[in-house]
């Protein structure tokens, strides 16, 4: 099953790399991870996508806790949170195609982000399955080069992922 | 107010804030302001002969005093030979502080001359680490290093310091508190979880106390026997738990598990309540899981949650200091008569006590590991790794607690003589012996010279079967006696190595010989080695198969 973890870090060196450590030791791989400085500048949060057994990643999120510069784990539920991700997609774009393109852009409400004689580049956050419908609507175009930002989640409502353990 | 000193010489004040008498170490080029600066401390520093030692020799001294170890190389390769030592301390949660000298923090990442990243190698088996960049974090970093290793669940800790951090100015403040967010074990169990483990403890039938080494690490010796003795349930032990529960109690059951006794694996076999209290369920005491304890409930004490139903699932966890918990357990709880299962463990016992064939000519190391017990009781014994090991774990009976200190988890071959230096500089007024192999002796052999030099009078019983004996036992019982490359015919006279180096040495060929080679050894003033010749293919029984149920027993046939 897939989980989505939001770790609160302290803002450190090599905190990263005992958190993917965790998971690396026991062959996991990491769908997508992002992390960024939270509204205190001494904190990150850390948002890990990642598949496995669920008895392992009990084990890997108990261990995760006991980092020490690891503040807080919590397991987000699709349901209880709001996730994000932003993808940049360059798409061949011949002059005949381009509005065709333009429109699909429209439609997914993303945006043109760059120009040029043969290309675009497009611009588009949602949820997964948003993004990989866009993506695999622009494949018959031909897509030259594309980047995903990883998963970023919050939960909604007044809950939040306390700084306390 | 704030004074300006050197990084190096804040080390050193650090490192006397923190109570620090003793360092095991050994200098090189990025480390020389630190070694300069404790020329003319009252900090004891101990050469050592290869770092790895060093490591271990700060292992063995923490386990015998439960006072934080500290241990000292320079950059590169000197870092890197502490690993061992550094990954055996955190396999075996043992409070150690590492310092490592690095090249200047300019040079840092350009594959300098004896640059290593260190803290990258030691990143999964410390609990944290620090590279110390500006020199005014390093009193507020040496103080968590010391706070961290030595609170919650212990283990090592390293701080890698760049030569150029040693050398620089600094207004100089030990800090009084500390801020760790994300650092805050629990000690106090939870009361609602005590209540229903009291409740579970109060219906069993057939409990049984399994205890481990946080037992010891916390102090909790004394609560466990109050225990033991009001609910009138057996106690067995880990490996890391010998000494946790006097084995010469008519409750225990001595040690569980691969090699432990055939009733202690019967009794967990049986038990409808396994009380374990620091400790952590390893391959090496559960055998076949699905087959572990069938009928049990379990209650599991532990001071870290990630230990809790890792391998066995707990019915009842109870996260905490296990001296707090422990104590709280015993309010709630009245004596109650369980004779049916007690009169069946005597029953086992009787049936099936540890044995060996005492009737030849030949040296048994396992008369041997009887012969030291019956000599010096009181003695701290620290093994090595393997049947050596074992034997000392079997015949060795402990009754106090820091008095047996091995290689649990990393199993690390080479470990008990340097912990045996260790731990006689911690308790000088304790007989050590390290109870050996001939294989794991050659690992470490070379701390003699450190044992000599700096008068620390050691002794060292090898059980010289001129064989890797645990893998050549292995060889032998799966492998259709196959001896690939176990056999060890090139070891030097290990009484004359012993001499050579400054130290008594003593040859043992025939069991008439034990006792007062022993005595010899222990009242000699100096470093000893006793080469005692044992039966070379002799196995340690009891022991249950890699992979089997721990009822699926193997035993010596007489």
């Amino acid at each position: 099953m897939k989980h989505t973890l939001s770790v609160l870090v302290e803002n450190k060196p090599g905190v990263l790399a005992r958190v993917s450590g965790l998971f690396s030791r026991r062959g996991f791989n990491i769908d997508s991870l992002a992390v960024g400085v939270t509204e205190n500048p001494e904190i990150s949060r850390m948002t890990i996508v990642v598949e496995g057994d669920d008895r392992v990643l009990e084990q890997v999120t108990k261990q995760l806790n006991k980092l020490i510069d690891v503040i807080k784990v919590s397991d987000l539920m699709a349901e209880e949170s709001v996730e994000r991700e932003l993808v940049m997609i360059k798409v061949v774009a011949e002059p005949k195609m381009r509005s065709e393109i333009m429109q699909i852009a429209d439609i997914f409400r993303a945006r043109i982000v760059d120009v040029s004689p043969k290309t675009l580049i497009i611009e588009v956050t949602g949820d997964e399955a948003k993004v990989n419908a866009m993506e695999s609507l622009l494949k018959q175009f031909g897509i030259k080069e594309l980047v995903r930002t990883g998963k970023v989640a919050l939960t909604r409502g007044l809950k939040s992922v306390q700084e306390e353990k | 107010m704030a004074r300006k000193v050197t990084g190096a010489e804040a080390f050193v004040e650090c490192l006397r804030k923190e109570n620090v008498e003793v360092i095991f170490g050994l200098p090189g080029g990025a480390i020389l302001p630190i070694y300069d600066e404790l020329y003319d401390s009252n900090i004891r520093h101990i050469l050592v002969r290869h770092e790895q030692c060093a490591a271990h020799m700060a292992d063995g001294f923490a386990r015998a005093t439960g006072r934080t170890g500290v241990c000292m190389a320079t950059s590169g390769p000197g870092a890197t030979n502490l690993v061992t030592g550094i990954a055996n301390a955190y396999m075996d949660s043992v409070p150690i502080v590492a310092f490592t000298g690095q090249v200047p923090t300019s040079m840092i990442g350009n594959d300098a001359f004896q640059e290593a990243n260190i803290t990258g190698i030691t990143l999964p088996i410390t609990k944290i680490n620090y590279l110390v960049k500006d020199a005014s974090d390093l009193p507020r970093i040496i103080k968590e290093a010391f706070y961290v290793a030595s609170t919650g669940r212990p283990g090592p800790v390293l701080v890698d310091i760049p030569k150029d951090v040693q050398t620089t100015k600094i207004e100089f403040e030990y800090p009084k508190t500390l801020e760790l967010r994300g650092y805050k074990p629990t000690i106090g169990g939870h009361p609602l979880q005590i209540k229903r483990a009291t409740k579970a403890i109060m219906d069993a039938e057939r409990p049984i106390i399994y205890a481990g080494g946080g037992v010891i690490i916390s102090g909790a010796h004394e609560e466990l026997r109050a225990l033991a003795e009001l609910i009138l349930a057996p106690v067995t032990t880990t490996l890391l738990g010998k000494g946790a529960f006097s084995e010469t109690h008519p409750l225990s059951l001595g040690m569980v598990g691969m090699h432990g006794t055939k009733y202690a694996n019967y009794a967990m076999t049986e038990t409808d309540l396994i009380i374990a209290v620091g400790a952590r369920f390893d391959d090496r005491v559960t055998g076949k899981l699905d087959a572990f304890a069938p009928n049990a409930k379990v209650v599991h004490i532990d001071i870290d949650p990630a230990e809790i139903s890792k391998n066995v699932g707990a019915d009842i966890p109870i996260v905490g200091d296990a001296k707090n918990i422990l104590r709280e357990l015993i309010k709630g709880l009245r004596k109650r008569p369980r004779a049916e299962w007690l009169n069946k463990i005597e029953k086992w016992k009787k049936e099936s006590p540890l044995r060996y064939d005492r009737s030849g000519k030949e040296l048994k190391p396992q008369f041997v590991v009887e012969q030291i017990y019956e000599l010096c009781p009181d003695a701290i014994i620290t093994t090595e790794v393997g049947q050596n090991q074992m034997w000392a774990a079997q015949y060795f009976k402990c009754q106090k607690p820091r008095t047996f200190i091995s290689s649990g988890g990393l199993g690390t071959m080479g470990y008990g003589f340097p912990a045996a230096i260790g731990a006689k500089v911690g308790c000088p007024d304790k007989t050590v012996i390290d109870i050996a192999g001939d294989g794991s002796f050659q690992m470490t052999c070379q701390e003699l010279a450190t044992a000599v030099i700096n008068d620390i009078p050691v002794k060292v019983a090898i059980l010289n079967n001129k064989f890797l004996g645990m893998v050549r036992q292995w060889q032998e019982l799966f492998y259709g006696k196959r001896y690939a490359a176990t056999y060890l015919d090139t070891s030097p006279d290990f009484a004359k190595l012993a001499e050579a180096y400054g130290a008594l040495g003593i040859e043992v060929t025939k069991p008439g010989e034990v006792k007062l080679a022993i005595e010899e050894a222990v009242r000699s003033d100096k470093p000893a080695v006793i080469d005692f010749k044992i039966a070379p293919e002799e196995n340690v029984f009891p022991m249950v198969p890699a992979g089997a149920a721990i009822n699926e027993i193997i035993d010596y046939e007489g």
